[in-house]
């Protein structure tokens, strides 16, 4: 058999990807070790593209229990704690068939983490869509929220927070992250090796289908008007059989009876044959007609290959298999042995006794190939990055009071209750903080403390500068945390960008690493672990590039945690941080002007870490009510957000003048509505802000009163002059009710 | 006392309700195996929350056919407190032990929050600690707690008094917009004839702890502890 061209494209392999294979085998690959190939060798699965970028990443830190490279990361909490964490993206599926797409993606990150050993207790996610008034964005939003509800929900897992963004660049490509958090016991993390010759390799979980093949290659290629007849490469998730599978592999778990474990997400029973057998250094050989199969007729191509979910390949120690099969026969599931380690380093297929495939393991993954894809500085930021203020003219709407309004009626900015109230967000009764109020908060049982995290990301910044828009999502993320008072551990990235092939591309893909490395490295947090999404492209269109951060963060007392809103009338409104003025990037120029231009804002890395380590410290003391991170629309926005959830509780603020033009309606909105960095608005009562302000000023934070809560207006002066004065109660309902809206309208 | 929690495959509020009986309540609590069949000595039996056998069918309608329920219908019948708590109380309504059924939230989502409900009765072990009328602030978290019952058997309801909490406005009065699931006469909670046997969508063990945002839920859990030191 020789293979054409049509085949190693149908396979996303390039020519000198074949002579590599052969040059491993000494022979022509069989088709089903092309297939195998194909999967392993897909950037999805070997980071070929990727790989020399994500080697400068910080990923050490004395915190650090696990880094890259198994299931998940894991960071130390104390008491013998530790906790697990991981981003994917489900991007590619999600857009396909949004509600399988997204449910898939939750089943997937969810078994990453008990995987480790670990019990999930928390979910976040991270979604992009098209303008949410273009055709078929509610459609997707629907399906993808419903997915995300559908699974989570059902298995049991609080999905406690996330964010939704709506730009046009993502209208043919959405982006679907999921991020889980799970807690074990720092001693008992398990990892995905194979290992010690003649041990069981059992295969359990949901039968294998023809559901999913090829799914870790599609996430590997651009889309176009055909990309519908993919939707078989999409899989159908099932959390109750996820939720057998999590109960009874942790139950696997207590006893010493595991060597390894791992699930079996994109390229199924190839990648975690291969990549077990690989960390261990081992070889797997298993007996492919033992494979639990959903359908007839299966090709041993077919059962490689298949990407059918909640299936997960175990390693047992020789003599105690008989104790792993009862438990999993407890929850009614049935472990089969399909084979066992051995000592050759292959991964070796048997059909009916007969070898179908062959490939040693290193082949398939440390000798992945790895490319220094070309670069180059794409042309259109010479032109977006510069922004003329003065020849801007008067914005739409032009009032501040009807440009705040209109800016929390954005759908960016709009409370996202229509989405979070459809998942369950308080089960395992850990939830301190209710979705919305800030970084999502989970105390840990047992232990007074709680883990905050935040999932963080702006593809607007990153376009007009991917370096320091990549920085930015890392600092928001973290300041999002230390704003409930956690001091930030430990970071996990997801990074979504177009066609890596494109240099331009592979451009913003290496400075956005080096930006979040940088700020990982100035914010201490190292990055355990993460996924790469690329090829996000429809007809030739990337979206914005895109890295989204997640960050954990611990409460060393979990009754400090604090949240956005004013507690009360009376207290002091402190602004830590200062203000430029900075509307490059805002969601103010895009809505006032519909323009994405200008620089995003400038990051000073030391400022915000001692901004950071003062809110955790202010907290801790328990000198402030309630803290909310500056970002999105600005100081106005902020404002009115830390008015909302109170029945209606007001404040009365005065700010400094800020001076970026001529024109003075643009500088009050610069004032207001400017996205610069490193702010925090807080409030405590009066019998604490000395002590606020003295630590602020120890500490070299610009600090200053702004105001304090009264009334039931929000009232805002921009040097001396009232520009802002609304009711919270009408501010709140366009602000909360914006997306429903969308929503109630009948679709024409 | 000593609370005996039912685990269902797929339940997924049983390690809440049981924390809730301990380390709230300081009782004592056993989590029990649905294909058990003894209910360890428990003085009270909790249906917990979650989807137990996955739902795909209609919810609650396999878990009656657990080797469980035989003993939880036994102990019911023989007048022990027993408390469904939103797929428990769905199983309860599948298995017989109260009248009606479920149907889809009228907005056809899942919804979580918090809502309010108003105590209509206070002789039952899990509302004697309440007062009549008492509105508590509890969450929800359901898709499919849209209360139904043909008109007879909401008549019958109604004049037996079995009707043990509504969905109303924090004051208490009856209001659509109050009602997240559609349920008929905002019904939130029922029990059986003997009142021994109550079903609710509500989460009560979700608000028993200032932590978590409220402790409206603490006072049916506490009305068990009490009904069972004056039984």
């Amino acid at each position: 058999m020789t293979i054409d061209r049509q085949s190693l494209e149908r396979h996303g392999l390039k020519p000198g990807e074949l002579d590599r294979i052969v040059a491993f085998l000494g022979r022509e690959p069989n088709q089903t070790e092309l297939g195998i190939f194909s999967v392993m060798w897909s950037e999805h699965c070997s980071y070929k593209s990727s790989r020399v970028h994500l080697r400068t990443l910080p990923t050490d830190g004395p915190q650090v229990l696990q880094g890259p490279g198994e299931n998940a990361g894991a960071v130390d909490i104390g008491d013998g704690l530790a906790a697990v964490f991981k981003i994917e993206s489900h991007n590619h599926p999600s857009f396909i068939e949004p509600y399988q797409g997204a449910a898939t993606g939750v089943g997937g990150i969810i078994r990453d983490i008990f995987t480790m050993g670990a019990r999930p207790i928390a979910l976040m996610n991270s979604l992009r869509f098209g303008a949410l008034d273009a055709s078929g964005t509610k459609r997707l939003l629907d399906g993808v929220v419903a997915g995300i509800a559908g699974y989570g929900n059902s298995i049991g897992i609080p999905t406690v927070g996330g964010e939704i963004a709506f730009e046009p660049s993502y209208a043919g490509n959405p982006l679907v992250n999921v991020f889980c958090l799970g807690i074990a016991k720092a001693s008992d993390i398990v990892k995905g090796v194979a290992s010690g010759v003649g041990n069981a390799v059992y295969y359990v979980g949901a039968k294998t289908g023809r559901d999913g093949i090829h799914g870790a290659t599609m996430a590997s290629a651009e889309f176009d008007d055909r990309s519908a007849e993919k939707r078989p490469a999409v899989q159908v998730g099932d959390p109750f059989m996820e939720k057998l599978l999590l109960e009874a592999c942790l139950e696997v778990m207590q006893s010493d009876a595991l060597v390894g474990i791992q699930d079996m997400g994109a390229a199924g029973l190839t990648c975690s044959t291969t990549e077990m057998g690989s960390r261990g250094g081992a070889g797997v050989e298993i007996e492919i007609a033992l494979v639990p199969q959903r359908e007839t007729g299966m090709t041993p191509y077919e059962i490689m290959l298949s990407e059918s979910q909640e299936r997960m390949l175990l390693v047992v120690k020789k003599g105690r298999e008989g104790e792993v099969e009862r438990i999993f026969d407890k929850w009614d599931l049935h472990a089969v042995r399909i084979g066992e380690v051995t000592g050759d380093g292959f991964l070796r297929v048997k059909s009916h006794g007969a070898v179908v495939a062959e490939i040693p393991n290193r082949a398939l993954t440390d000798e992945a190939p790895v490319y220094r894809r070309p670069m180059e500085r794409p042309a259109y930021l010479q032109t977006v990055q510069t922004l003329d203020l003065e020849g801007l003219g008067w914005p739409a709407p032009s009032g501040p009071d009807d440009a705040l309004l209109a800016l929390l009626g954005s759908p960016n900015i709009a409370s996202k209750r229509w989405a979070y109230r459809q998942y369950d967000h308080m089960v395992q009764t850990n939830t301190m903080n209710l979705p919305g109020l800030g970084a999502g908060v989970v105390r840990i049982k047992g232990t007074g403390r709680a883990l905050a995290v935040s999932v963080d990301g702006n593809g607007r910044y990153c376009y007009l500068d991917p370096r320091l828009g990549a920085m930015l999502a890392v600092a928001e993320a973290c300041r999002n945390v230390a704003c409930a008072g956690a001091q930030p551990l430990g970071a996990t990235n997801c990074l979504n960008f177009g066609n890596p092939e494109r240099p331009a591309i592979m451009w913003q893909f290496a400075q956005a690493v080096e930006g979040i490395g940088e700020a990982c490295r100035a914010l201490g947090v190292p990055i355990t672990g993460g996924n790469v999404s690329l090829y996000n492209e429809t007809d030739g269109h990337a979206i914005y590039p895109t890295p989204v951060i997640g960050v954990v963060g611990l409460l060393e007392h979990a009754d400090c945690v604090l949240a956005r809103r004013f507690r009360g009338t009376g207290d002091m409104v402190v602004l830590l941080g200062a203000g430029r003025g900075e509307l490059g990037g805002s969601e103010y120029l895009k809505l006032a002007y519909g323009l994405v231009r200008g620089m995003p804002p400038a990051l000073d890395l030391d400022a915000e870490r001692v901004l950071q380590n003062l809110m955790v410290a202010l907290a801790a003391e328990r000198l402030i009510r309630s803290a909310h991170d500056c970002s999105d629309g600005g100081l106005a926005v902020t404002l009115a957000e830390c008015c909302f959830d109170t029945a209606g509780a007001g404040a009365e603020i005065s700010l400094d003048a800020v001076t970026i033009a001529r024109q003075e309606g643009l500088n009050a909105a610069a004032a207001l509505f400017g996205e610069s960095a490193s702010r925090v608005v807080v409030s405590t009562t009066p019998d604490k802000v000395t002590e606020v302000l003295q630590q602020a000023a120890a500490a070299g934070v610009p600090a200053r009163i702004i105001g304090e809560t009264s009334g039931n207006r929000l009232r805002i002066a921009v040097a001396g002059a009232t520009v802002v004065d609304l009711s919270i109660a009408e501010a709140e309902r366009v602000w909360s009710t914006a997306i429903e809206q969308v929503f109630a309208r009948k679709v024409a | 006392m000593k609370f005996g929690v039912i685990v269902f495959p797929g339940s997924n509020c049983d390690r809440d309700a049981d924390h809730a009986a301990t380390q709230v309540l300081g009782q004592a609590s056993e989590l029990i195996w649905h294909k058990d069949t003894d209910l360890k000595g428990a003085d009270a039996v909790i249906l917990p929350g979650g989807f137990a056998h996955g739902d795909y069918l209609r919810t609650g309608a396999m878990a009656r056919f657990s080797p469980i329920m035989r003993e939880v219908m036994a102990f019911a019948d023989r007048g022990g407190p027993v408390l469904g708590i939103c797929n428990g109380f769905q199983i309860l309504l599948e298995s017989g032990l109260l009248p009606g059924a479920m149907l889809r939230n009228r907005g056809l989502k899942y919804r979580c929050e918090h809502v309010h409900v108003r105590v209509e009765q206070t002789d039952t072990p899990f509302t004697c600690g309440a007062e009549a009328g008492q509105v508590l602030r509890i969450p929800i978290g359901h898709g499919e707690g849209n209360y139904f019952a043909p008109p007879d058997v909401l008549q019958m309801l109604e004049a037996n008094r079995q009707v043990v909490l509504r969905y109303t406005a924090p004051d208490g009065q009856l209001v659509d917009d109050a009602n997240p699931n559609g349920s008929v006469h905002a019904i939130a909670g029922i029990c059986n004839e003997r009142r021994n046997v109550v079903g609710m969508m509500p989460h009560p063990e979700r608000a028993c702890e200032p932590a978590l945002g409220g402790v409206d839920g603490l006072v049916i859990l506490e009305s068990i502890v009490k009904a069972f030191a004056t039984a």
